[in-house]
């Protein structure tokens, strides 16, 4: 799952998989602002068939804590 | 009043990529018309298209930039960016001084269509994406020019069907003309994909003369049958005569006249009485003699009752002045919103290599074609003023006058 977000996240928003660390902040890492957090929103839901909201995403800090999210509404 | 000069041109169409290549499609009569398969597949009536590659930008602009601009916008970002280097601006002159922007666009129909689509199958606006909505709004070209290269002043997108170009420019020259603003990025931009123009073709305004795609679009000539859609982007930077003196820049011509008016009459069917009366005030406008004119770049798309309206127009107008008549849409076809801004360009490479591109597959005039002064062949003469058409649905029409300089 981990291999998969990374590879579409590298790709949409033109960063390098090696810069996807767990730790690493997800606004600075991908340079989001308002607008683009709503494209990180679309790809998860469009990759992973999940359905969400803006505002579930904004509270996530890291990519770590990204994965998480991501496999708690997939096993939800 | 200030005088209006043109300081810089920018230009990316199907005739080529930059003001070189374009020159030399002009000066050798190359067609940029092609038959697009896709189109067939689509149900289109007519798969006549003018051909250009969308440009990639990845190199140019950040994700974040490029998210924003649909088709029509990077063809318009490339032509500013050359118009802009031609003028000799760069970041720090956009930064320190209020810079307007005027650009013609009516249409953004593919970011629509696409969210659309998205919406009606998925039922989840999110997936539509954050690009959409300024991707399919008409002042997405404005939009995005004014935020890319940070400009400062007026920031407006003039919505005048086929004269949106052509407006475009004559409203940014006013704003110059009257010390509202010194310089002013003037332009059109039209999208050329398929979803644009399918309800144009639905109404049988093409050309279906596919086995032959370069002899398709046939202004003036007898047995023209419709037109052919194109597109891309045009940019003129103009200025005020005292800026550009003092900034040492390059001053390519002068923007003497701007006439418009409307026809009040049918959405679609132009008259002569609307259009003659643009001319007028054009001419007016620019302060000359009508024989002063060198050369008519005509709006003359290849339609049958909007080629014979243009031409008993011009013969009101001109009467026995026998001046050189063209339609450069014979090579480009019609490039609608941007049409108005390239013909100001395509006009001004051949006023400043001294030819008249060939009005491609006039072979025989009609009544009206009779009467003016038109060649399918190129007439290599040297001019110093310009008159270039422009009309739209609903009546609207635009004419400017450029002088040499």
């Amino acid at each position: 799952m981990i291999e998969k977000a990374n590879a579409v996240i590298a790709e949409e928003f033109e960063v390098e998989v090696a810069d996807l660390t767990p730790d690493a902040d997800i606004k600075a890492t991908l340079e989001l602002d308002s607008l683009s957090l709503v494209d990180l929103v679309a790809l998860i839901e469009e990759t992973f068939g999940v359905k969400l909201k803006g505002t579930d995403v904004s509270g996530v800090k890291t990519f770590g804590a990204l994965y998480d999210f991501i496999w708690e509404r997939i096993n939800a | 009043m200030n005088r209006v000069v043109i300081t810089g041109m920018g230009i990316y169409s199907c005739l080529g990529k930059d003001l070189d290549e374009v020159r030399e499609s002009l000066y050798t009569g190359r067609s940029g018309i092609v038959f697009d398969p896709a189109r067939k597949e689509m149900g289109f009536r007519s798969a006549l298209t003018a051909k250009l590659e969308v440009p990639d930008l990845k190199k140019e602009l950040s994700r974040s930039q490029r998210v924003y601009m649909p088709e029509q916008a990077k063809y318009a970002y490339c032509a500013t960016a050359q118009a802009l280097k031609n003028a000799g601006i760069d970041q720090d002159y956009l930064d320190s001084h209020e810079v307007g922007v005027m650009y013609g666009n009516d249409s953004s129909a593919e970011p629509v269509v696409k969210a659309v689509d998205t919406m009606r199958e998925k039922k989840d606006t999110t997936l539509v994406g954050s690009g959409a909505i300024f991707q399919s709004m008409n002042s997405t070209v404005t939009m995005n020019l004014a935020c890319i290269f940070k400009l400062k002043g007026m920031n407006l997108t003039v919505s005048g069907a086929c004269a949106s170009g052509s407006h475009a420019i004559g409203l940014g020259a006013l704003l110059i003309r009257n010390g509202l603003q010194e310089m002013v990025v003037c332009g059109g931009a039209q999208e050329v994909n398929p979803f644009s123009i399918g309800s144009f073709d639905g109404i049988s305004a093409f050309s279906v003369r596919e086995d032959n795609p370069a002899a398709a679009s046939r202004p003036f000539d007898r047995d023209r049958d419709g037109l052919v859609p194109g597109g891309g982007a045009a940019t003129v930077i103009l200025e005020s005569y005292e800026s550009a003196v003092r900034r040492g820049a390059p001053i390519l011509g002068e923007v003497l006249g701007y006439g418009f008016s409307s026809n009040g009459d049918h959405i679609s069917v132009p008259n002569v009485d609307g259009p003659a009366r643009s001319l007028r005030m054009a001419i007016k406008d620019a302060g000359i003699d009508l024989r002063e004119i060198g050369y008519i770049n005509a709006h003359a798309t290849s339609t049958p009752v909007g080629d014979k309206n243009e031409a008993k127009a011009i013969y009101d107008v001109f009467g026995d002045y026998r001046v050189e008549v063209s339609s450069t849409k014979s090579q480009t076809g019609h490039e609608m919103w941007m049409a108005g801004a390239s013909e100001i360009i395509y006009s001004m490479l051949m006023m400043k290599n001294g030819f008249i591109a060939p009005n491609l597959n006039f072979e025989n005039p009609d009544e009206d074609s009779a009467k003016l002064n038109i060649s399918g062949k190129r007439v290599d003469k040297h001019f110093d003023i310009f008159l270039s058409n422009s009309f739209g649905f609903g009546g609207t029409n635009s004419t400017l006058i450029v002088k040499n300089m």
